[in-house]
């Protein structure tokens, strides 16, 4: 069963168009990386999937419904690139992780006893259930990103959008980070993530998709890697001015892509 | 305390005792927001109401709701597109509000300077029976708005987009929140007056935050904040003759100062997390 399908689609803000004709499609079970450098419009081809970028042209489907018309959004976890912007009130981790139930709960049944067991196992899941009472702000950039991460595994989705998980984020984070996917793809999850880089995701990423100037320039099964990648205890963290660079020469630069 | 043997005092602590707890229920998701300010601006508007009001022979409390409405729906459909001229149009609004406020007040029978100081500044006091129904039933129903939507509206205002993948209908809840910081406006607008009502939806919450680690706790304590100020500043205004809205406010501020200080009390002993910086009000409307 398909879960995404995108066809001919282009997308953009503000009279600015970012994608200009992009075909892809997600199956159940596949886990595929967005890869690009910035500007490129990986970040733009999730948002618009998930209905936060108007589409212009083609077609966007979430499980065999046109998005348009897609209400199921209890099947769709997102974890955007860090939190929400809104935080002049304190909130705790617990809270936060408590919205991701109410696609699955609906505006007006107060949370229940389901709804804390789902948020307890989800923050488990991330390694961060000790932290369930303490503010989120007093987190690390690597805990928080894993808070949104729980906050979308409580919804109990079967698929998981992510926007660069990893940017920024710690080693010790990006491992919890790593398992806990991994779990979710072996329950036969579906995963679409936008990645700077593979790094400790690698292994569990079946397909690598590159998006450049809006269309996309590469499909296929993320190679082996190369050199110093490849040596054992390698933790794949980069300083973060390197980041990009690293991210695009693991890829053997294809047609239409330049090489750094 | 032979004050409150008097009807109208019964009254006036009637009325401030709802919007004490109205007030902040609401005021936490718009400092949340970071739209701290949005409720003086719609007091503004407000004002243009009151006008209305007292020119046609209507009921002021009822003209100004209903053009506080439309003026914080105008706010949040600006808010709402995101634009960069969106500060200019606001700006339009409020003191267009409040010009037009002054010069329809002038015009009306009413015309005195006492009765738009009434409005500005709260007059408990004179608050009739009906005007009290009319608080109780619209101050019930904004705080039963908050608490039945908390879930939604925190999610909404913590991550907007999160809340839009989510499915809630966030269009509506945001008009929700627009709607409902009118009505608390102009229903406060009768005890601390217009130009103190953000103080009610805002400083509780300020002072809870210096004691609380989550949002729920926030707007429990915020809620009782505002409550005993409002209950604390009718009597005490009516024992040593000085204005409620005032009054209370200040008796909120002092809270502010108290919960600052026991909150740097508190996370100065050994082994705490450093509190989180708290941030200054926005006045920009970003979502």
């Amino acid at each position: 069963m398909t879960v995404i399908e995108v066809n001919h689609l282009a997308a953009g803000y503000d009279g600015r168009e970012i994608l200009r004709d992009v075909t892809l499609s997600v199956a159940a079970g596949d886990v595929v990386a967005v890869l690009g450098a910035n500007g490129s419009g990986k970040s733009t081809l999730i948002r618009t999937i998930l209905g936060l970028v108007p589409i212009r042209r083609g077609e966007v489907e979430l499980f065999g419904t046109p998005q348009r018309r897609f209400r199921r959004w209890e099947r769709v976890g997102y974890v955007p690139q860090r939190l929400g912007a809104g935080s002049g009130v304190p909130a705790t981790v617990g809270e936060v992780v408590s919205s991701g139930r109410l696609a699955r709960r609906g505006l007006f049944r107060p949370p229940g006893a389901a709804d804390r067991a789902a948020v307890h196992q989800a923050l488990e899941a991330v390694g961060l259930l000790d932290r369930i009472g303490d503010p989120v702000s007093t987190l690390s950039g690597g805990q928080q990103q894993r808070t949104l991460i729980a906050r979308a595994l409580a919804g109990r989705p079967d698929l998981l959008v992510l926007d660069e998980p990893t940017a920024g984020v710690d080693a010790a984070s990006q491992e919890a980070f790593a398992g806990a996917l991994t779990a979710f793809a072996a329950d036969g999850g579906t995963i679409l993530l936008v990645l700077h880089e593979l790094g400790p995701l690698r292994p569990l990423i079946g397909r690598a998709v590159v998006v450049h100037e809006g269309r996309i320039a590469h499909q296929g099964v993320p190679p082996e890697p190369a050199g110093h990648h490849a040596e054992p205890g390698h933790d794949h963290v980069h300083p973060h001015a390197d980041a990009e660079q690293a991210g695009i020469c693991e890829w053997a630069p294809t047609d239409g892509m330049k090489a750094y | 305390m032979d004050l409150l043997t008097y009807p109208f005092m019964l009254r006036a602590l009637a009325g401030a005792l709802i919007i004490g707890l109205a007030a902040p229920a609401l005021g936490v998701y718009l400092v949340q927001r970071r739209l701290s300010l949005i409720g003086d601006g719609i007091g503004h508007v407000a004002l243009t109401g009151v006008g209305v009001g007292l020119l046609t022979h209507q009921s002021p409390v009822l003209t100004a709701v209903l053009v506080s409405v439309f003026g914080a729906i105008a706010v949040e459909l600006v808010r709402e597109r995101g634009r960069t001229s969106g500060d200019l149009a606001l700006a339009l609004l409020f003191y267009g509000g409040i010009a037009g406020g002054v010069v329809l007040v002038g015009l009306s029978d009413d015309a005195s300077n006492a009765s738009l100081m009434q409005y500005l500044f709260g007059s408990l006091i004179t608050t009739s029976p009906t005007d009290i129904a009319v608080i109780a039933v619209l101050g019930a129903a904004v705080l039963a708005a908050m608490l039945v939507f908390r879930p939604a509206l925190f999610a909404l205002c913590n991550d907007e987009e999160y809340a839009r993948v989510s499915g809630l209908p966030v269009r509506t809840l945001n008009l929700l929140l627009a709607v409902t910081t009118a009505v608390t406006v102009t229903i406060a607008m009768r005890t601390v007056g217009l130009l103190l009502v953000s103080a009610l939806m805002v400083v509780p919450v300020a002072a809870a935050q210096q004691l609380t680690r989550g949002f729920r706790s926030t707007m429990a304590v915020a809620m009782l904040i505002g409550i005993c100020a409002a209950g604390a500043g009718v009597v005490v205004s009516g024992e040593i003759d000085t204005a409620p809205g005032a009054t209370t406010v200040l008796l909120a501020i002092a809270a502010f100062l108290l919960a600052t200080g026991a909150g740097a009390l508190w996370h100065r002993r050994p082994g705490s997390p450093s509190p989180a910086p708290v941030e200054p009000p926005d006045v920009v409307l970003h979502g």
